[in-house]
This record gives structure tokens, sequence and C-alpha cells, in this order.
């Protein structure tokens, strides 16, 4: 029998800046190449979710005012249940507002405090400025070639990580990561993962994808259970060649 | 002109020097749309200011997301119908030193101005100064769209850069408003020029196909809008069921259309001066937004109906916007792509085509240099799979630019073979290997981004097939 993966996408109508969707595309195309029955289920504000038969969960970023909207939704309603199911192994990817939502708090310009999920022990501060560009890490999440991860950022807030967080996402070779200035980006809790990465970072990043498949596989069936398939990441890897090409170019 | 002392020494020198670089430029055949402007404002930074009050009739300016280069040339033409010299800043040079650059080429030596009238398309976030120099008499905004957002921020960002032009429209003038925008619409509250508001009011053109996701919930307290009709992405007419905020009553209204074959329409508009029927050589419903908003733009400045209608019944499709060329046997179509809206909506135009038997290639050229929008993730957003279950019906499918790569792997994401997609380096290339897989009678798409089709454009004029270069 064929094995399945149940993947949830929080928000999707909300929460979907910078071709966030672009994430949800490729773990949904790269689990049925490798041969996995998928589920997808788009889960808005107000809609009830069972996290206990989900294997992965995305949330993508949005504006201030879309952030607004999910909040009370994320924060009070859902993430008590989110945490639960973490705990046990649920595998997350949440992209910059989603990240963000997903740690201790987030403190606003006027000094105001939001308080979030806590899954990551981060939090955020608003900052003067937005940190935009290509970014280029290196991660310790596999040991294969290449270990680099290429993408892109764009934000305002400034997040710092504390004792809890055992790894960030990867080390900055290029770009400003987390907080411009420690040279660290996301952060990973568990099988739960945080970035600022938006929009194609899965496309072009294709062992990060098959790596969360991999720890939603695992919930479901056990590290026995997790293996997969080798694909033609061919036109991936050029693409992610691309990516890491035109950053160091543009620094130039 | 009043100028004195400095001002007026900068400003000749500006002019001068910026005559002679345009000179230079067209000699050497050189792209240089702006480069006379960039110079000119390093000598005398104030310099629209200058000319702001040449035009006998004054200056317009046309901002937004999506439209403005159609709107304006709408316009355009109809000024041109009423029989009015037009300044008018071609080809997407929309930011101030493409003003400077337009300006200058209609000024003589001496500083004589033979246009009547400006006519500015100006990118959002040059409006406050664009509007603080030339006083307009008349400011069109189109939409708001996300749109290159790691180039402006926030969408609130680019709306209130917007807004800020609005003090400095001449008194007497008006903003003209895309009523079925939320965000548009929300510019004429806080207007000091009193607003003109166009929409659609046709039921045959409500659809519920995408969601409003650059405006969904009310700009007054937060509360998801309903739609009553839904015409194209978050356009439509909009309420509040909490605190009531909704669309304002549009004074130039679509009332009728008629797709009369893949390419023209009739429409029939409601204006406060009567109602008018024409037919629109172009296709979309983006594009009846534009035909709206060049209409109201045109009424707010006092010209009357029939050289309205006159004038947009003339119109040619214009620069980038869905250009025609013939090589041979084969049509060219320059698409140019640059936000996921617009990128839908050249495809569904490929597909109604498609149904036509029409033999076709398609050519995607991707760069991510600033004016492009550095990060491409937008590409993400865009409905490709649309296109999926014709890929083996296209005669061939190319990806070039600088983000050739990333391009080919949303086609694959999409569904498409990653065989079936030709990644070729150089755009000279690229066009040649598209153009021979393509038949005679058939027709290749070019969807460049906005670099891309100035590369492509240039190729293309090298090779004598189209004509004449804008500079
Ligand atoms: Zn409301």
């Amino acid at each position: 029998m064929k094995r399945q993966i149940k993947i949830c996408h929080l928000y999707p109508e909300i929460l979907n800046l910078y071709g966030d969707r672009g994430n949800v595309i490729a773990l949904y195309r790269r689990c049925l190449w490798h041969g996995l029955a998928v589920h997808i289920q788009p889960v808005t504000v107000g809609e009830a979710v069972d996290f206990l038969d989900t294997d992965l969960v995305f949330i993508g970023g949005g504006q201030d005012r879309e952030q607004a909207a999910i909040y009370r939704d994320l924060v009070e309603v859902k993430g008590p249940y989110l945490l639960a199911a973490a705990e046990q192994g649920m595998a997350i990817l949440a992209v910059c507002g989603g990240f963000q939502l997903l740690g201790k708090y987030y403190r606003t310009q006027h000094g105001e405090i939001m308080k979030g999920v806590g899954l990551f022990d981060a939090w955020t501060e608003a900052g003067r400025g937005r940190l935009i560009g290509d970014v280029v890490l290196e991660t310790d999440l596999w040991e294969e070639e290449p270990r680099t991860i290429v993408g892109f950022e764009n934000h305002s807030g400034r997040t710092f990580l504390g004792e809890g967080v055992k790894q960030p996402l990867g080390r900055v070779l290029q770009g400003f990561g987390n907080d411009g200035a420690s040279k660290m980006e996301g952060a990973v809790s568990g099988n739960a993962i945080g970035t600022y990465l938006h929009g194609s970072l899965l496309p072009k990043n294709p062992r990060l994808a098959d790596y969360l498949i991999r720890c939603g596989l695992e919930r479901r069936y056990g590290p026995e259970g997790s293996y997969l398939t080798t694909l033609n990441d061919e036109l991936e890897y050029r693409a992610h060649q691309a990516a890491a090409q035109r950053a160091v170019a543009r620094r130039c | 002109m009043l100028l004195k002392g400095a001002v007026r020494v900068r400003f000749w020198l500006a002019l001068w020097l910026g005559k002679f670089l345009a000179l230079a430029c067209r000699i050497l055949r050189k792209r240089g749309s702006t480069f006379p402007g960039r110079i000119m404002l390093r000598v005398a930074p104030n310099w629209l200011q200058g000319v702001a009050s040449g035009p006998a009739c004054g200056n317009v300016i046309v901002s937004g997301t999506n439209g403005k280069t159609t709107t304006a040339s709408m316009m355009a033409d109809i000024m041109r119908q009423a029989g009015l010299r037009v300044v008018h800043n071609q080809s997407g040079a929309n930011l101030l030193s493409g003003l400077v650059t337009a300006f200058a080429a209609q000024l003589n030596l001496l500083g004589r101005m033979r246009a009547d009238i400006g006519l500015l398309e100006v990118d959002e976030a040059t409006v406050p100064k664009a509007a603080a120099e030339l006083q307009p008499r008349a400011l069109v905004v189109t939409n708001f769209f996300r749109d290159q957002l790691d180039r402006f921020g926030e969408l609130e960002h680019v709306v209130a850069c917007v807004r800020r032009g609005l003090p400095h429209i001449s008194s007497l003038g008006r903003v003209v408003l895309n009523a079925d925008d939320p965000w548009v619409a929300s510019l004429g509250s806080d207007s000091p020029a009193q607003p003109l508001y166009y929409g659609i009011e046709a039921d045959t053109l409500a659809t519920m196909e995408r969601h409003a996701a650059d405006a969904k919930h009310c700009l007054q307290c937060g509360h998801p809008y309903t739609y009553r009709r839904l015409y194209y992405a978050h356009l439509g007419d909009y309420l509040c069921p909490s605190c009531g905020h909704g669309r304002p009553k549009p004074q130039v209204a679509l009332k009728a259309m008629q797709r009369l074959d893949g390419q023209r329409q009739q429409l029939v508009i409601a204006t406060p001066g009567g109602e008018i029927a024409f037919t629109l050589g172009i296709p979309g419903v983006y594009n009846i937004y534009n035909a709206l908003a060049a209409i109201a733009g045109c009424l707010a400045l006092g010209i009357d109906l029939t050289t309205i209608r006159d004038g947009l019944e003339s119109f040619a499709s214009c620069f980038g916007r869905m250009e025609e060329i013939m090589i041979e046997e084969k049509r060219l179509v320059l698409a140019l792509v640059k936000n996921p809206v617009g990128f839908d909506e050249v495809i569904r135009t490929i597909l109604a085509s498609r149904q036509d038997g029409e033999e076709q290639g398609v050519l995607f050229a991707v760069n991510d240099l600033y004016a492009d929008g550095e990060d491409i993730s937008w590409l993400w957003d865009v409905d490709l799979e649309m296109l999926t279950p014709h890929q083996e019906l296209l005669k061939g499918i190319f990806s070039t630019g600088l983000r050739r790569e990333d391009m080919a792997l949303r086609l694959k994401y999409a569904g498409f073979q990653p065989e079936r997609i030709a990644v070729v380096d150089e755009f000279s290339a690229a066009l040649g290997q598209a153009l021979q897989v393509v038949p005679s009678g058939g027709t290749l798409y070019i969807l460049p981004t906005y670099t891309a089709m100035l590369q492509i454009r240039e190729i293309l004029f090298r090779q004598g097939h189209v004509s004449q270069w804008q500079v």
C-alpha cells in the first residue's frame, strides 16, 4: 500500500506573500514523485484542523494587516494544539511572518508586546529599515553536499534566538539573516523549521524539501518508514547554483 | 519660467547638456530612455519645476500598479485627436529621470515648449515629487497590486506614496480613481481635489475566479469584505458587512460589453455627459479598466465625448503590452510580464487564441535586475498550471534571461516535462531557436520581464524587425 502524507497549509488565502505557495507546490510535486499519496488541507481562520492526524504544516507570511487578521486564531485557538503536535514530531515549515508568530513574542515599534505561539524559543523586535536581498546559508541539517540553502529575504523584524533553539536553519554566508548581526538564519526546534527565506525556497532547495517530507513520514511510519527515492534534481540544482551566483554577482 | 539666480543657471545648463546627450544617444543608436534625464537631475535636481508651466494646457499624471502605460497611451491618442501636442514619457520610463528626459525632448535650445499638454506615466514612489513639481490638473490612479514588493515595501506604503501627491493637484483639478479597487478608492476620502470615480457595473463580466488576496479586508475595520460582484482580481463591488464601508458609486461606468472576436470588444459606457459606445481593439477586463481610466481622465480635462470615442477607436496597442511584430510569415507577440495578475492574463490570452487553432511557441525571458524586481518569488504566484494541459500542443517552450533556470523550474513544478523546456543562455540564441520551431502562420509568444523586454527589442531592432526605437 502507498504510504501517505497529510500536509496542512495554514491560512493560504491570507498569508500568501512573495510566492509562498511555491513551497506547497514543491512539497506536493515531490511527494507525488516520491510515490506518496499526498493530501493537502488548506485551513483558514475559524476552521478546525486535527493536528494529531497531520504530518507536516506550512505557514507563510503576510503584511501587518493580514497577520493581524489571523493572529487570534493562530495564537489563541490553534496554537496549543499545534504545539502539542509539534512535540510529538509533526514537521513544520514557518516562513517570515509565520516564523515570527511561532516565536515567543513580537515587540512592535511602540514597545507593545504581542504574544506568539512559543514553539520556537525566539523573539522578534520591530526594526528600522527592511532587510532585503539574496541569501546563501550553510546548514547542518544534512551531511551531503551541497549543504547550502539559497533564498530571498525581506523583513523588518529582527529575530533573536534563545537557549532553547539548538540550531539555526543555517549560518549566513551571504545576506542579513535573523537580525542582521548574528550571522544566523532561521531556527530549528525538533522537526519544526522557521525561516525568513520566502517564496520559492523549497523548489530550489530540494534537500530541504525532502528533509521536511522525511520528518513528516517519520511521524506517521517511524524511522524505517521514512525512506525516499532518489529524484532527478538536475534542474533544481541549476536554479540553486544560479541563485547563489546571482547573490554573489549582486554584491560586487 | 520663474527661476532665479543659480537655479536658473543650472536649469539652462541641464537643458543644453540633456539635449546634447539625447542627440549623442540617437547618433550612437544607444538605448537611452532615461540617461540624459539622470545627468540633468544631477545638475538641476528640481529641473521639472522649471518646465511645469510650459505646456499651456497643464500636466496630467497617471499612476498605479498595472495599466499605467496603456492608460496613458490611450489618453495620448485621445489628446492628439483633440488636436493637442503631447509630452508623453514613453516605454515605461516612469521615474523622475524619464519625465525629465521627455520634457527636455519637447523644449528647443531656447527653452520654448513645443507641446500643449504634459501626460506623464509616473511610478508610485515618484508621485509625491513629480506632483509637487508639476502641480498636475489631474491625477489618474489605475489600481494597486502587489508588484515588486522588494523595491517598495508593503502595499500600504505604495498607497501612502500616491496619497502624498494629492495635495499638489492644482486648484480645480481632479483626482480620477478606480472605484472598484478599495485601495484606490480610499484616496478619494482624503483628497483636497474632487474625486471622479470610474468602475464596472455590468453583471455579465462578474467572475468568481480568483480570490481577492490584495485587499480582502475592510480598510476601515479589518472585517473581510463581501463582494457583490468581482470583476478582476480584487476589483469589484465590495461592501464591508461590519462597518458599511463600500465602493463609491462610479460616475464613469461600463454598462455593457460584447465580445466581437478574440481581440475586439464593444463597450457601452455611462458618463456624467451621456453615454458612449465604441469598439476597443484590445482584449481583457484589464483593458476595459484602462479604457475607463483614460475616459475619466480625459473628461476631467474637459475633452468632449466624441473626441474621446474617436481617440479610443484609433488606439493601437502600445509599447510592450501585447505588441505584435511580423517576421516573415510568423507572428511575434511581445507581452510584458511583471506581476502574477498580468502574467495570468497573458496566459489566458494564449489559451484563447489556442482554441482558434493557432500554432504556438512560448519564450519566457525572466531577469531579476532592479527594474524587474530583484525578488522573483512572484513567479510562484502565477497560475502556470493553466498552461500545463496544453504543453504537448506547444511547438516549443523556451526559457532565457538571468533567471532562466528559476522559470524552467517553475514550469517543471507546474507539471511540465523538464525535457520539453529548452533553457537557453543568450537572448538572441533563444529568439532564433524559438522562431525556428514555430511554423509559418504560427505565433511566438514572448513573455519578458521589463529589462528582458528592452534586450529583446534591441535585438529585434538590430535585425531590422522593429522599425523605430524610441529613445
Ligand atoms: Zn469595515
